[in-house]
């Protein structure tokens, strides 16, 4: 794993991650951010989850909420994991020594697997049920699982700021 | 403004009351108050964000503005109610963080800014034309819906601030 290590050093070891440190206003305002466009993806995920679910929403087609709320979505994700690697770099060696951390970069990844998934396979037909109130079993189950591991995902993140050492 | 003494007082009652010993002494517990509180910020800022780009026409052009905001403004309140909830738990576990600290007092004055003008959006959308009757009202609601996001942005900001904030 040396190649990895390397990388590590050399971005722990970059200006800009000395900046995040060192600044006493920097992580505050990155860490806002942070929370901030987590909020967006988190929230404007839960509209398609509780959609899929049948609980909110059903009265519009699956597609047209997808949509609706995706493009947020996306772009708010594309903020919080710039922010979330700001303050990575700045502490990397740390945050990659937390569990909470690692619980929350696979807590990810599995819901990034989830939804590909569900696109790939569970809403091949999706045409067919998309109007319905109620979905078939694998665009529920998406939805559930969907929101449970976000909310682990928010708690981990929350986890982190209570299990770190001190810089 | 209120006497910071009297401040310090009604902190330091807080913390002698037994539940302010159970939060303060039970390690799980301000943290997942705080996921709590995180997810309903989530839900809340989500909700009123998208009728905010609605307003925009950024999103969402094809369903009319007051069906984007029946579906997503009226359940705020609720979830202002969790908010309020979590929110005071957290106070009650450590008063000294919250009520002898800036940032606090600006986020509660911007969430009274906040929720008034959230009403005042949800009232509106309850006529289907109010914000596109004419040039005027068009701008009118474009800078409604930019305070709103500014609003919600600002009482984000300042809450993660109570941390980096609290006097010593």
């Amino acid at each position: 794993m040396q190649p990895f290590a390397d990388i590590i050093s050399f971005l722990e070891n970059s200006s800009i991650a000395d900046a995040v440190r060192e600044n006493d206003l920097l992580f505050p305002v990155i860490e806002s951010i942070h929370v901030l466009f987590i909020c967006l993806v988190v929230g404007s995920i839960l509209v398609v989850d509780l959609r899929l679910l049948g609980f909110a929403s059903t009265r519009w087609p699956v597609s047209r909420v997808t949509r609706a709320v995706l493009p947020l979505t996306w772009g708010a994700f594309v903020v919080a994991v710039a922010s979330g690697g700001l303050m990575f770099i700045s502490n990397a060696t740390k945050y990659l020594g937390n569990g909470f951390f690692i619980a929350k970069m696979v807590l990810i990844a599995v819901a990034g697997l989830n939804m590909v998934v569900f696109h790939f396979i569970g809403a091949r037909d999706l045409p067919k049920w998309e109007n319905d109130s109620r979905l078939p079993l694998p665009a529920r189950l998406a939805g559930g699982l969907s929101i449970l591991l976000w909310v682990a995902v928010v708690a981990c993140g929350r986890w982190i700021g209570f299990t770190m050492q001190p810089g | 403004m209120v006497d910071a003494a009297i401040l310090s007082d009604v902190g330091k009652w807080l913390a002698a009351t037994s539940l302010s010993h159970t939060i303060q002494t039970t390690g799980w517990i301000i943290p997942a108050l705080q996921t709590i509180h995180i997810l309903c910020v989530a839900v809340l800022f989500s909700s009123t964000i998208l009728v905010d780009l609605r307003i925009w026409r950024l999103l969402q052009r094809d369903v009319p503005l007051p069906d984007v905001g029946r579906r997503f403004l009226p359940l705020i309140w609720p979830v202002v109610l969790v908010l309020l909830v979590t929110g005071s738990l957290l106070t009650i576990g450590e008063p000294r963080r919250s009520l002898l600290n800036t940032s606090f007092y600006i986020k509660m004055a911007l969430l009274a800014f906040a929720l008034v003008l959230t009403g005042l959006l949800q009232w509106s959308l309850s006529s289907p034309e109010f914000w596109d009757k004419d040039r005027g009202r068009r701008i009118a609601g474009r800078l409604a819906a930019t305070a709103s996001i500014l609003a919600w942005s600002g009482i984000i900001f300042a809450g993660r601030f109570i941390a980096y904030t609290q006097a010593g």
